[in-house]
């Protein structure tokens, strides 16, 4: 049987997302697809596998990407899904540990990787807040709903999770001056 | 880049697992093993480092006749010169790790 769960989590809690997939494995049910803010789970054995989401630097089709990918296959680790440049990854539980990243190098790559990605999109809905903003006051257009107060949330928000990001690196950053 | 910088420990065993061809799956096994257990090298980890490996000319990716989708690497000989500079190195640090701390356990 398959269950369609609809689910949203910021690009900088994909942490929690992962933890999220790993605790439905647990309790036996197995991502087997996803679309945005949607998964599909269907029935299997508790704990048989566990999740990784990684952000690639391209789109999954592209050759980079599938050599990314195959190489991670080839290593038992299984692509189940992706939307946009997150990929979904599974590997089996009783394989040992699931990392995708072992060292403090690689895992600040792909934090700054999200954080560019996050603090893009929080750029590109600062832009409209403000200039929604000033028509508003200006009374050019909007004259009903203050749209500029909605892209301001949303710019707000991406920015926090930018800065929250941006701490994940520096934490790591400061282990960097003791250990790889 | 200096060459006098230090490897990070998961190239080292990279480097010196590759004195044969081996794939992947068989480099990180072949660390694992060769680490007693201690590291646990990822998939993403290694990919990245064979990458940038293959780039500086440190290892050469073979191609397997028998199953076409599982490439094997093998060390060239600059990667065999960096690996002994890298050996080098480490006796340097060992040795003058057990003098100072004179073989106390």
């Amino acid at each position: 049987m398959r269950y369609t769960v609809h689910k949203l989590f910021a690009a900088w809690d994909f942490e929690k997302e992962e933890q999220w997939l790993n605790e439905m494995s647990a309790k036996g049910l197995e991502l087997v697809s996803i679309g945005w803010c949607k998964y599909i789970f269907k029935d299997g054995n508790k704990n048989e596998y566990k999740y990784r989401i990684e952000l690639l630097e391209n789109l999954p089709a592209h050759a980079e990407s599938i050599s990314y990918i195959r190489f991670l296959e080839d290593m038992g680790i299984e692509h189940i899904g992706s939307f946009f440049r997150w990929v979904y990854f599974r590997k089996k539980t009783q394989d040992g540990d699931f990392d995708i990243y072992s060292d403090i190098d690689s895992k600040i790559k792909h934090y700054r990787r999200i954080s560019v990605f996050v603090g893009i999109l929080g750029l590109a809905n600062l832009m409209p807040a403000i200039s929604n903003a000033i028509n508003y006051f200006n009374n050019d257009f909007m004259r009903g709903f203050p749209i500029f107060i909605l892209n301001g949330v949303v710019a707000v928000t991406l920015i926090t999770g930018y800065f929250i990001l941006l701490n994940k690196i520096i934490k790591l950053k400061k282990d960097k001056q003791l250990y790889e | 880049m200096n060459e006098n910088n230090a490897l990070t420990e998961a190239v080292y065993y990279i480097l010196l697992s590759l004195t044969k061809p081996l794939h992947g799956y068989g480099i990180m096994q072949n660390i694992c093993s060769l680490s007693n257990g201690r590291i646990n090298l990822a998939a993403g980890t290694l990919y990245g480092a064979l990458t940038t490996m293959l780039e500086r000319g440190w290892i050469i990716a073979v191609d397997c006749d028998n199953n076409s989708r599982k490439k094997e690497y093998e060390i060239t000989s600059a990667g065999n010169a960096v690996l002994k500079k890298e050996l080098a190195r480490l006796n340097e640090l060992a040795a003058n790790g057990e003098k100072i701390l004179g073989g106390a356990k």
